[in-house]
Order: structure tokens, then C-alpha cells, then sequence
């Protein structure tokens, strides 16, 4: 995947504006490994959309370049590009039956009429979808709406196919189960994937890379492990998962490891996630589940001592909310077992955890 | 009927009826005169106003020769013949043009866009008797005043309008992610209009195509400026009528006409709706 000269798809420093004034993407280059399975993750309004726009050829490219296979696409009409596109609200034709909507893309490309009827029936049978080819639309649930869509962008074999949040419009239950189709069909076909979604969840859980987008430019693009467990900046760090931020000063640089002095007299040791300099300003970040209430029998690097404020019950684990002594709120998650500890109000309590669960960046 | 609020005082029940009592005035107010129209063309005499048979509600009283005499006309056959021709023509071109205009202007990438929506517009606000003045002299350099063409293009500037508002009106609930899915699986931009534009576009192309029919149909102000004896339509066939041969036949006419406008109004309710199921994608 690093390896340039196998890239599939490539972004060489994206740039678009739409008013000519701010750019809305920055500075993006990526590139995608063939039958990869690659999510661009972001806030909403951080351009995810737009960059799947300029991909499928609907938005003009600013500066840079989009190629596929070495050749640049980038001048070339979005109806040539053979590219599959899922959209959030479906975009099903809705005076066009469920079959027609499926033998669409084969009829603009004068595919022979039985032969299009063979591949409309084989893939409403692999969206399990047979007894409904007669139906609109209008007609359909959500989520088998959903499948349609998903269909139609697979039923002309593109090698890549774009997806831009469509699993936002279901509810959670229909939306995993969608998620597994997507993969699914992904794993049997092979096709490479570009999956654009604001939900971490469903990013941590589909995909083979990463790429987290945020004010214009990539954050970090990595596997989904890598990412949450080594999380390059504070940005991908906090959104991400959960996490705790505790701020300090670097008082000792060691290669890989820094010490941090926090403002209330102790210090922690943690992996410098870029270069720091001796007496910066820094901020670490603590997952609430790496993090352990003494007394424990977890190995431990770190301790500070902390005030305990409330507690909530969550069913599978618990979650403890500590105070420090200068303020910092910190989050602890414990397995709802029999070592959960009771605690009251104002109690004070050890937290320790590990240096390797523990990232130092730049504040 | 709703049962009145238990509240409700002598006030309330005033303003209740009273403003019942006022829309059904209203309402009288604009339809007698056009359904007065009716009963008189069928008039026996040659008269304007109720007989005495025929408030007696006497068979002899009336008859239908009015109408016979409308078709045994060759003028009124010629203006019926050159309505329609006329309206047709005119309401197609119309209907074509209006319908590529409004399509333009939905496009978020237009420049000028009220200005130039402001200038394709202005036939419906501008006194159209200042059109017809403007159009006879200009048509006159192209040899067009007194022929078919010439009153047809008159006719579809003046409809053009009715279509990019019944248009534009469609378009802002038209979803532009139906055109993009079209084109990224690899149709042209034209085949994608047609496939799938069109289609869901159709009740407001179909309304705005009636508009501009009817009023080409009922149009007097600029054919009296450009048409010769040759293009006559029925509302300056009626207008000469009136002055030359005071009869019912004008009444007879007008009875026609007013049935083919509620057909007309009738067919465009039902296509609309139609094509409205269409659009909800729940036509079977
Ligand atoms: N067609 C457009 N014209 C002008 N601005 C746009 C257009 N599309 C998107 N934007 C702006 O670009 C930014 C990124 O939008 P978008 O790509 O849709 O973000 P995302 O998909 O990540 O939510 C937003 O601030 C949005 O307002
Ligand atoms: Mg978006």
C-alpha cells in the first residue's frame, strides 16, 4: 500500500474552491491499493463529499491531479469514468421500476436485452431482493432501497465504486446489517471502495485503511487499529474513540519518551507521537479503558492521584468520572465485575496505566 | 360538517357565516357573468337577454340555431381552424423553449440569473398591447406581419413565461443527485435529461404547455395587430362579430370555448396527477 508504483487510485495534491476565496480542500493526496476497502472519515462540512464529487467527475478539480492506473481522470467527463456511485438519499429513479432501475446503467451501454435481463435477475437475487423487480421505488423500506442502490452501482462491474454516507438515513439495527452486506459483497467481488461516512463506528468496523479528513487536509491515514491505538495528532486522538486529555509541560525528552510535569506536581511519562522539545506545552492522551483504579493487578507506568465525582452504570462496563487536582475531568471505564470498586463523593483514588497507552503531542 | 367552538358568542358566529355569506358573493361575482353566457346562446330569438319563454322555461324558447350558423360559416370555421392551428404551434414552441429556459436557470452554475429571468418573464408583465405594437413593427422588416408564422412566434413569446414558472416550480423539488447517479453510470448528459428530467419534470411541462395554449387561445391585442384576414382566430372573429352581427352566435361561441377550457382544465388536473404518482414512484 505504500509502495507508489502499486497505487490504484490517486489523489496528488487535490485543491478545491467553489467561491475562488477558501478552500474547502486543501491539500489532499492519498493513495488507494487496488480492492481496497478505504473510508475518508471527517466532521460534517470537512469536504468528504466534495473530494467523492471531483472523483465521480461532478465537480471540477481546482489544482492537482486524480489518477486511475497511472492515467489522470481528471479531464475526463464524469459519463466516461465507469465509476459506481452510491448516494445518502439513494437516488433511485423513482418513475423506473426496481428493474429498470437495475438495468439502467446496462442499457446506456447497449448491453443486449436478454443479457441485461440474466444480470438484473443474478443481482436482485444477491440483494435477496426477487420478488420485488416490479416494484417503485416509493414502494420499497429504507433499507431495501438501500440494497437497490448499492446493486445498481455494482450491476455494470465498475473496478471502483464510491459510497457518500449511505448508510445515514437507517436506524442502527438496519444500518449494521447493511454494513455487513457492503462488506460482503466487497470481499466476494473485489472491487476497490471509496466509503465516505462521519460515523467512526461504522469506519472502524468496514474498513481496510482510514483516511481521517478534517480541515482540508488528511489528518491521518492508517488501519483502523493503528489509528485508534496510535493516533498521529491530537485532532484523530479526540475524534476517534474516546479519550482523555490531560496537559502538562515536557520536562525531559528520552529519544521516544517524554516526561510530562502536570500542573498539579506530578509527572507521567508518555510516547512522543511527534518531535516535542524540552519545557513545551503538551498534551496527552489516556483512553478511558487503558486506564486502572488502584488497587490493581494491571502493570502500570504511570500513577496520578485523582478525586472521585460520580459514577454511571452503563450495563457491560461502568464508567468513573475522577477529577485531578488542577481540574482535568478524566474518565475511567472498569468491566462491570466484582473488582468494580464503590467509591463516595470525594474519595481519592490512584489512576495508573501504561506507557504505550499514552501519547504526548504538541498542545 | 365541524361543530362550532363551545366559546363561540354572537361575534363569533357573525363573523362565522358572515364570511361564509361574502366568498359565496365573491364567487357569484366571478362566475354568473360567464355562466349567464350559457342559457342565452341557446336563445331562439336574436336577442341578448331572456325571453319570457324563456324564463317560462318554454322548449319553443329555445333552439340551437346559434350554433348552426357557427358552423355553417366559412369565417368562423377559419378562425375556429387558425385557433387551434395558432394555439398548437405556439404552445409547443412555448413549451419547448420555456421548458430549456427554466432548465438553465435551475442550474446552480448560471450567471445573471434574475436578470435574465426577469427579461424572460417580462412578456407576461409588460402591457401586452405595448408587445403588439413593438412586434408589428419589427415583424414588419421580416415580412412577417399578416402570416401564420409571424402570429405563432408572437404567441409562444407570450406563453413562454406560463412554462418557466410551472417549470421552475417543478424543478426546485427535483433532486439533482437523480441526474448524477444517471450520468455516473455512464449516460450523457442529454440522455440523462431525457430518461430521467423529463419524466419527473412532466407535470409542470404539461401544465405550463396548457397555459401557454389557452392563452394564445384566448389572445385578441396582438392579433389585431398582426393578423390578416387569412390568420382570424376566434377571439377576433368574436370581436368583429360584435360589431358587424349582433347575434347569439358570439354566445354560441363563447359556450364553446368555455367547455373547451374546463376540458382543458380537467385534463391538466388529471395528467398532473398522474404524473405526479410517477414522481412518488408509487404508480403501478
Ligand atoms: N456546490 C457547492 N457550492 C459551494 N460550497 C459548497 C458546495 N458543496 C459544498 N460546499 C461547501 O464545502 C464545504 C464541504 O462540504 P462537503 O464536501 O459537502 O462536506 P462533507 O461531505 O464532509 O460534509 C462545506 O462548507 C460546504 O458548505
Ligand atoms: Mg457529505
Amino acid at each position: 500500500m505504500t509502495n507508489t508504483s502499486s497505487a490504484y487510485l490517486r489523489f496528488q495534491n487535490v485543491k478545491k474552491t467553489y467561491d475562488h476565496e477558501s478552500l474547502v480542500v486543501k491539500d489532499f493526496s492519498l493513495d488507494v491499493a487496488k480492492g481496497e476497502f478505504l473510508t475518508l472519515l471527517g466532521p460534517s462540512g470537512s469536504g468528504k463529499s466534495t473530494v467523492l464529487m471531483m472523483l465521480a467527475g461532478f465537480e471540477s478539480v481546482t489544482s492537482g491531479e486524480i489518477s486511475i492506473d497511472g492515467v489522470s481522470i481528471t479531464r475526463l467527463p464524469p459519463y466516461k469514468r465507469n465509476i459506481g456511485m452510491v448516494f445518502q438519499n439513494y437516488a433511485l429513479f423513482p418513475h423506473m421500476t426496481i428493474e429498470e432501475n437495475l438495468a439502467y446503467p446496462l442499457t446506456v451501454r447497449n448491453m443486449a436485452k436478454a443479457k441485461i435481463r440474466d444480470r438484473v435477475g443474478e443481482y436482485l437475487g444477491l440483494i435477496e431482493m426477487q420478488k420485488f423487480g416490479k416494484r417503485f421505488p416509493g414502494q420499497l423500506s429504507g433499507g431495501q432501497r438501500q440494497r437497490v442502490a448499492l446493486a445498481r452501482a455494482l450491476i455494470f462491474e465498475p473496478s471502483l465504486v464510491l459510497m457518500d454516507e449511505p448508510l445515514g438515513a437507517l436506524d442502527k439495527k438496519l444500518r449494521e446489517q447493511m454494513q455487513y452486506e457492503i462488506t460482503r459483497l466487497h470481499q466476494m467481488m473485489g472491487y476497490t471502495v471509496i466509503y465516505v461516512t462521519h460515523d467512526q463506528t461504522e469506519a472502524l468496523s468496514m474498513s481496510d485503511r482510514i483516511a481521517v479528513f478534517d480541515d482540508g487536509i488528511v489528518q491521518q491515514c492508517a488501519s483502523p487499529a493503528e489509528l485508534y491505538e496510535r493516533p498521529r495528532n491530537a485532532f484523530v486522538a479526540d475524534f476517534i474513540g474516546e479519550n482523555n486529555f490531560i496537559r502538562g509541560r515536557v520536562s525531559k525528552v528520552e529519544g521516544e519518551v517524554v516526561h510530562i510535569a502536570l500542573p498539579g506536581g506530578d509527572t507521567v511519562t508518555a510516547r512522543a507521537e511527534s518531535e516535542l522539545r524540552h519545557d513545551q506545552e503538551a498534551i496527552i492522551s489516556v483512553r478511558p479503558e487503558k486506564l486502572f483504579v488502584e488497587p490493581t493487578s494491571h502493570a502500570s507506568d504511570n500513577r496520578v492521584p485523582a478525586r472521585f465525582v460520580t459514577r454511571h452504570y452503563v450495563g457491560d462496563f461502568i464508567r468513573y468520572y475522577f477529577q485531578l487536582s488542577d481540574g482535568t475531568e478524566i474518565t475511567v471505564k472498569v468491566l462491570n465485575d466484582l473488582t468494580a470498586p464503590n467509591f463516595s463523593e470525594g474519595d481519592e483514588a490512584g489512576l495508573v496505566w501504561l506507557i504505550k497507552d499514552c501519547s504526548a503531542y504538541p498542545a | 360538517m365541524r361543530e362550532l367552538p363551545a366559546y363561540y358568542g354572537f361575534w363569533h358566529y357573525l363573523g362565522h357565516y358572515g364570511l361564509r355569506v361574502l366568498v359565496a358573493l365573491v364567487l357569484a361575482f366571478l362566475m354568473l357573468p360567464i355562466l349567464i353566457i350559457i342559457p342565452l346562446s341557446f336563445n331562439v330569438e336574436p336577442y341578448f337577454s331572456f325571453t319570457e319563454g324563456m324564463l317560462r322555461l318554454d322548449p319553443d324558447a329555445y333552439s340551437t340555431r346559434w350554433y348552426e350558423q357557427v358552423f355553417n360559416d366559412p369565417r368562423w370555421i377559419l378562425s375556429i381552424k387558425n385557433s387551434f392551428i395558432v394555439g398548437i404551434a405556439a404552445a409547443t414552441l412555448s413549451t419547448v423553449l420555456g421548458t430549456i429556459a427554466a432548465v438553465g436557470l435551475a442550474s446552480p452554475v448560471m450567471p445573471f440569473k434574475r436578470l435574465i429571468t426577469a427579461l424572460l418573464l417580462s412578456p407576461m408583465i409588460v402591457p401586452v398591447i405595448i408587445i403588439a405594437a413593438g412586434m408589428f413593427f419589427f415583424y414588419t422588416r421580416f415580412n412577417l406581419v399578416g402570416s401564420h408564422l409571424g402570429l405563432i412566434l408572437a404567441h409562444a413569446a407570450l406563453g413562454i413565461p406560463f412554462v418557466i414558472i410551472t417549470v421552475t416550480a417543478t424543478l426546485t423539488g427535483f433532486d439533482r443527485s437523480l441526474y448524477h447517479a444517471a450520468i455516473g453510470m455512464g449516460a450523457s448528459p442529454l440522455k440523462a435529461f431525457w430518461d430521467i428530467v423529463i419524466p419527473l419534470i412532466r407535470p409542470g411541462v404539461i401544465s405550463g404547455g396548457l397555459f401557454a395554449f389557452v392563452t394564445s387561445f384566448d389572445e385578441v391585442v396582438v392579433v389585431l395587430f398582426l393578423a390578416g384576414p387569412a390568420q382570424r382566430t376566434i377571439p377576433r372573429q368574436m370581436f368583429s362579430g360584435l360589431r358587424e352581427q349582433i347575434n347569439p352566435t358570439i354566445l354560441a361561441v363563447a359556450t364553446m370555448l368555455i367547455l373547451i377550457s374546463i376540458a382543458l382544465l380537467v385534463t391538466l388536473e388529471l395528467l398532473r396527477r398522474r404524473s405526479e404518482r410517477i414522481r412518488m414512484g408509487t404508480s403501478a
